[in-house]
């Protein structure tokens, strides 16, 4: 789960790093006021998307009075931000950030990763802030500093002293360097996060260490123990799909084709979107209903896929297991029965019981096309696309 | 043989007196797998399914001399019972829990460092189906007789993709030796490469299968020592060649992150250091089937 900028830096002071003055606003009126609040000449004016890339997208905006925070406001509000990470729909601006501006002499890179490499939190600096850390690695890999931490005693001083000399933080800096880097450490460890970024740290005119913005990413799995954090998810930044479908316990991301995929497991269901992809067609999402493939599921899920617009056909591929086939081809006929649908749905079982299912499925009376193999179903799928024959013939075609 | 498993095995099942374990536990006893007993903390002297419940691992093993556990409690309790098998002595636990925290992993891998390579328990999972080696034993929750015995070693993330290629192969009456999930989550008990070690060693196994997908460094790490020290012929399926970058596709590690993570990169890695990689998922059994003509 991602959380706002605002929100990681609250949480970081929290645990010891040092941020910039700022203030939460919801109106461009209330962004003046806190800037009016806060004191100085110079404000940050800062869209509160979950997204990197603001800044060349126009969602930060350099302010020297009243009149532009509100001009910077107005262009933001209620707008779509459309930066290299949200894809070309955008993420919605519905709360900025103001912060007072500081003098920055240099920007660092600095990010903590879960690892799956040293299965360990790894620390990963560089001296060359301000740039993504792809750009980093690409064009400046000798200035990238990395470090696992051992999990068993976790951040030491000496190795968060090592990372600040690498960096090349002067000596009197060390210290706050330190207080930086093991504060990161601590709210990551204690809060289940996989990813914690800062990007830049920058050290000002007048030598303090600053968290100029903040990223933090946290493990789903363990918000049961930080209920916290769950409160600060905002529905306002996730695909509605998605929500819709995590609240039903689904795992759903949507894609760009038009045929809706309907699988049990992770493994098979990306396996089946690359097959639809093999035969010539576009998948229009990944959903993975769970390897028990409920009668219940199926049909939520038919709901879920169907609410997808751009969805001409939907491929149902179903491996029962412990699970018979007959009692899920039973599922999907509960489900288009109660629901109907009014585009070609191609069904593919496999596993116990195959051929009773199959004969569920035909039996029915449903416009259901029924397929023997991955490939089978995909190549059918697609050909369902373009033959425009109605629903009624495919039926007569099994 | 076949590899951690086999009809020597004493298993055990911690949190046996949930709905889905006791269900899981039945399939294993029909399977003729040797379920000795189960473990559930304040649950001692109760019976399931015909065996005795312990309250604690070291009990059941004292009492049973088990030497396997299958760890199926929910997600917040998982990383505790893991860290007690190994602590118990249990030499091979597989964990089917799907949603343990990252970092309670970090601490289990770590916790199972304290005892020396030889004694130091195997674990495989956790969120996989689990592992089968045919005819002699079931650790897990996939369905047994999608599976013929025989010698193909089968490896793969998924729980239904690896049905998916087991079904394949028995249509063609191709059986396999052993088949391990390692699982689909970011932090695991043994990786691809730990597996394939294994089946190298292991003498049924002629052919090794690998089921791979998007996110993480383990396929290309396996590719290392496919190329440099594996005899035995390798076919291989990676999910996820249109997967957006970015992006969770429903298991926590299947996330493309760096380079060498997406599917075509890993299917480019496997196949240069000598692995026949098949195009689509319906054609895992024919190239098996194939390669094992040509390397018989």
């Amino acid at each position: 789960m991602d959380i706002h900028e605002y929100q990681a830096k609250e949480i970081l002071a929290s645990f010891g790093v040092a941020v910039p003055p700022g203030a939460l606003a919801y109106s461009p009126e209330q962004a003046a006021y806190r800037a009016r609040e806060l004191g100085g000449d110079r404000w940050i004016v800062k869209a509160q998307v979950h997204a990197g890339g603001r800044g060349k997208a126009g969602g930060v905006k350099l302010c020297d009075s009243d009149h532009e925070i509100m001009e910077a406001c107005e262009a933001m509000f209620g707008r779509k931000l459309v930066t290299h990470q949200t894809g070309p729909e955008g993420k919605g601006i519905y709360r900025v950030y103001v912060e007072g501006a500081v003098p920055i002499a240099r920007e660092i890179y600095l990010g903590f990763v879960l690892d799956r490499g040293s299965q360990r939190v790894m620390i990963v600096a560089s001296s060359e802030g301000g740039m993504d850390i792809e750009d980093i690695s690409a064009q400046k890999p000798e200035t990238i500093v990395r470090s696992a931490v051992e999990p068993a005693v976790g951040l030491r001083e000496f190795q968060a002293r090592e990372i600040a000399f690498a960096l090349g933080i002067p000596a009197p800096l060390v210290q706050q360097m330190v207080r930086t880097l093991t504060g990161c450490y601590r709210a990551f460890r204690d809060l289940d996060a996989t990813m914690v970024e800062i990007n830049p740290l920058v050290v000002t005119g007048d030598n303090r260490i600053l968290a100029l913005d903040a990223k933090m990413t946290f493990d789903d799995n363990a918000l049961f123990r930080h209920p916290q954090i769950s409160e600060l998810r905002d529905k306002s930044q996730e695909d509605p799909r998605e929500s819709r479908a995590a609240d039903r316990g689904l795992s759903y991301v949507g894609l760009d084709g038009n045929i809706g995929c309907i699988v049990n497991g992770a493994g098979l269901a990306m396996a089946t979107m690359d097959t639809i992809k093999l035969a010539g067609g576009e998948p229009a999402n990944f959903l993975d209903i769970g390897g028990g493939a409920t009668p219940e599921r199926v049909a939520k899920a038919f709901r879920l896929v169907m609410s997808d617009k751009n969805v001409r056909a939907v491929l149902v591929n179903i491996f029962a297991g412990i699970n018979r086939c007959d009692w899920v081809a039973e599922g999907v006929v509960q489900a288009l029965t109660a629901n109907p649908v009014e585009v070609p749905v191609v069904v593919r079982l496999a596993g116990t019981n195959v051929e009773e299912g199959r004969r569920i499925l035909e039996q029915s009376g449903l416009p259901v096309i029924a397929a023997k193999s991955l490939m089978d179903a995909a190549q059918k799928a697609v050909n369902a696309l373009t033959d425009g024959a109605t629903n009624l013939e495919k039926a007569e075609a099994i | 043989m076949s590899i951690y498993l086999d009809n020597e095995s004493r298993v055990i099942v911690q949190g046996i007196t949930g709905r889905l374990a006791q269900f899981h536990t039945k399939e294993m006893i029909d399977y003729g797998t040797n379920v000795v007993g189960g473990v559930v903390p304040g649950k001692g002297g109760e019976t399931v399914q015909g065996v005795p419940v312990f309250d604690t691992v070291k009990q059941a093993v004292a009492a049973t001399g088990a030497n396997a556990s299958l760890v199926i409690v929910p997600p917040p309790f998982a990383a505790d019972s893991i860290m007690e098998a190994a602590d118990a002595g249990i030499g091979y636990c597989v964990c089917v829990t799907d949603g343990i925290p990252a970092q309670d992993m970090i601490r289990v891998k770590r916790y199972m460092y304290r005892y020396p390579r030889e004694s130091r328990m195997v674990l495989t999972g956790p969120n996989c189906a689990g592992t089968i080696s045919p005819g002699k034993a079931l650790l897990g929750i996939m369905p047994g007789h999608i599976y013929l015995p025989g010698n193909v070693g089968i490896v793969g993330r998924s729980g239904t993709l690896g049905y998916e290629a087991a079904q394949q192969l028995k249509d063609l009456g191709i059986g396999v030796s052993t088949s391990v999930g390692i699982g689909g989550d970011p932090i695991n008990g043994s990786s691809f490469k730990d597996i394939l070690m294994a089946f190298e060693q292991d003498d049924q196994t002629e052919l090794v299968c690998l089921i791979g997908e998007i996110g993480g460094p383990q396929e290309a790490d396996a590719a290392g020592y496919i190329r440099d020290h594996m005899k035995k012929p390798v076919v291989a399926y990676i999910a996820g060649l249109t997967a957006p970058k970015g992006r969770t596709m429903g298991h926590a590690g299947a996330i493309i992150s760096a380079f060498g993570e997406s599917a075509s990169e890993k299917v480019e890695i496997l196949t240069a250091a000598g692995v026949t990689v098949a195009e689509h998922p319906s054609m895992i059994g024919e190239t098996i089937a194939r390669s094992m003509k040509q390397f018989a």
